[in-house]
């Protein structure tokens, strides 16, 4: 495989067709893959998200992805998270009746309070300036909060991780150029 | 709030893009990725297929659809006609479509909605209404329930629809403007989203819904004009109503 593949990480749920559509946008080819030395390895590793907290933390669990993912966090590989992908990455979800995430970073998930749930459609991100496609119930709470939208949680980073609740691969030009930055760090 | 949403709905028949005088005397519009691409271009904050045929012998054919437009479209867009099961939700889902949008089968098997949401999430799970004379109609319109539309709209979002697609019988296709009274009565009785559909006729009509509820679809004035929909954006935002920015392509 070559060098620049980027690794769409695959939870057995998860729209990925998409991701790996904006990829192919910017030029980048991709694989959908669950095979740890693959994800601990890669240049770029994309935890996508759609879904449910549980299956898909029982799945990436199974598969050895799941530690793959620790391995490269500790090792400050890039890792970007979208959604459920980002929202994994925090400590615990109120999801599904409580579901333990990756803890790579600090903060919860917790229920949307918000006048219309789920909350749907393009919102601006802080400090960022631009809109972003955003489809989500749940919400992160965490101290590693880098930007916001309407005053809720739109981007975490700790380390080598990124995660963004919006959907990048939803979001037309921002999101492909979003895309392209991340994919730009080592 | 999230900023309103200008949604464009393509009627798709045996794999192209249709319109038609209610459900008569379909022509055949163009290529489905071609005219998605086209109303993206042009500052679509997400589409809306359906599937006007929706026979079984279509659902290949439709799948191979989405799956193309999933390939070239960078926007959420939802696909609805003839979903009766999970497996077609998740057939059409896994093809790359964000939504589904159920109709009939939602009001045959509202189970179906709960089951749909619980394996891809609420977001996932529109809930189509035809009203008309405070009913639910099925059959593109023509036959009337005793099923009253506040209550179903109700209940669906109790069910774990994510989002209502209500459309006013007695204004689609009249371009006289949306049913606001209806949006209204909807949009208060629940707490999702809701798109307004039926009517729109000009930028006033779009803007006028948008100050009423989430999300305007919008069909035969875009359709009659594809170009036009950057100007209908401009439009709209010059009566007051803020849609999102958009950014050029570099």
């Amino acid at each position: 495989m070559s060098d620049d593949v980027v690794v769409v990480v695959d939870y057995g749920a998860g729209n990925t067709r998409s991701v790996c559509a904006a990829l192919g946008h910017l030029g980048r080819s991709s694989v959908v893959s669950a095979e740890p030395s693959l994800i601990a390895e890669a240049p770029h590793v994309i935890l996508p998200g759609v879904g449910s907290a549980r299956s898909a933390m029982i799945h990436l669990e199974e598969t050895g992805a799941a530690e793959a993912l620790r391995e490269r966090y500790a090792a400050e590989r890039p890792l970007l998270g979208i959604c459920l992908g980002m929202q994994l990455a925090l400590q615990a979800s109120e999801e599904d009746g409580g579901v333990k995430g990756l803890g790579l970073l600090e903060g919860l998930v917790v229920r949307l309070d918000a006048p219309r749930v789920p909350r749907l459609g393009w919102a601006l991100v802080e400090p960022w300036g631009d809109a972003y496609y955003f489809a989500h119930s749940f919400v992160a709470e965490s101290p590693d909060t880098v930007a916001t939208s309407e005053g809720l949680c739109a981007a975490v980073a700790r380390g080598s991780f990124l995660g963004v609740q919006f959907h990048p691969e939803k979001s037309d030009r921002a999101g492909l150029e979003f895309l392209a930055s991340c994919l730009s760090r080592d | 709030m999230p900023l309103p949403r200008l949604i464009p709905c393509l009627d798709v028949a045996r794999g192209r893009v249709v319109k038609g005088v209610s459900f008569v005397n379909l022509r055949d519009v163009g290529d489905p990725v071609e005219l998605a691409q086209h109303y993206s271009d042009g500052g679509a904050d997400e589409l809306v297929f359906l599937d006007i045929m929706a026979t079984p012998d279509d659902e290949s054919t439709l799948l191979h659809v989405v799956e193309r437009v999933a390939d070239v479209l960078e926007i959420p867009f939802t696909v609805g006609g003839g979903i009766r099961s999970v497996a077609d939700a998740s057939a059409i889902i896994e093809a790359g479509a964000d939504r589904v949008s159920l109709n009939s089968a939602a009001l045959a098997t509202p189970e179906l909605i709960t089951e749909i949401a619980r394996r891809f999430g609420s977001q996932a799970v529109v809930v189509a209404i035809d009203a008309g004379k405070g009913v639910v109609h099925t059959h593109g319109g023509r036959v009337a329930t005793d099923i009253a539309t506040v209550p179903w709209a109700v209940e669906a979002a109790a069910r774990g629809a994510g989002e209502i697609l209500l459309t006013s019988i007695a204004r689609d296709g009249q371009r006289t403007g949306f049913d606001l009274v209806l949006t209204r009565a909807v949009r208060d009785a629940v707490d999702i989203p809701v798109i307004a559909s039926g009517g729109a006729g000009s930028a006033q009509h779009v803007a006028d819904a948008l100050r009423v509820t989430d999300a305007a679809l919008v069909a035969s004035i875009v359709h009659e004009n594809p170009a036009g929909l950057p100007g209908l954006r401009r439009e709209i935002e010059a009566l007051g109503v803020t849609l999102r920015p958009l950014k050029e392509r570099v």
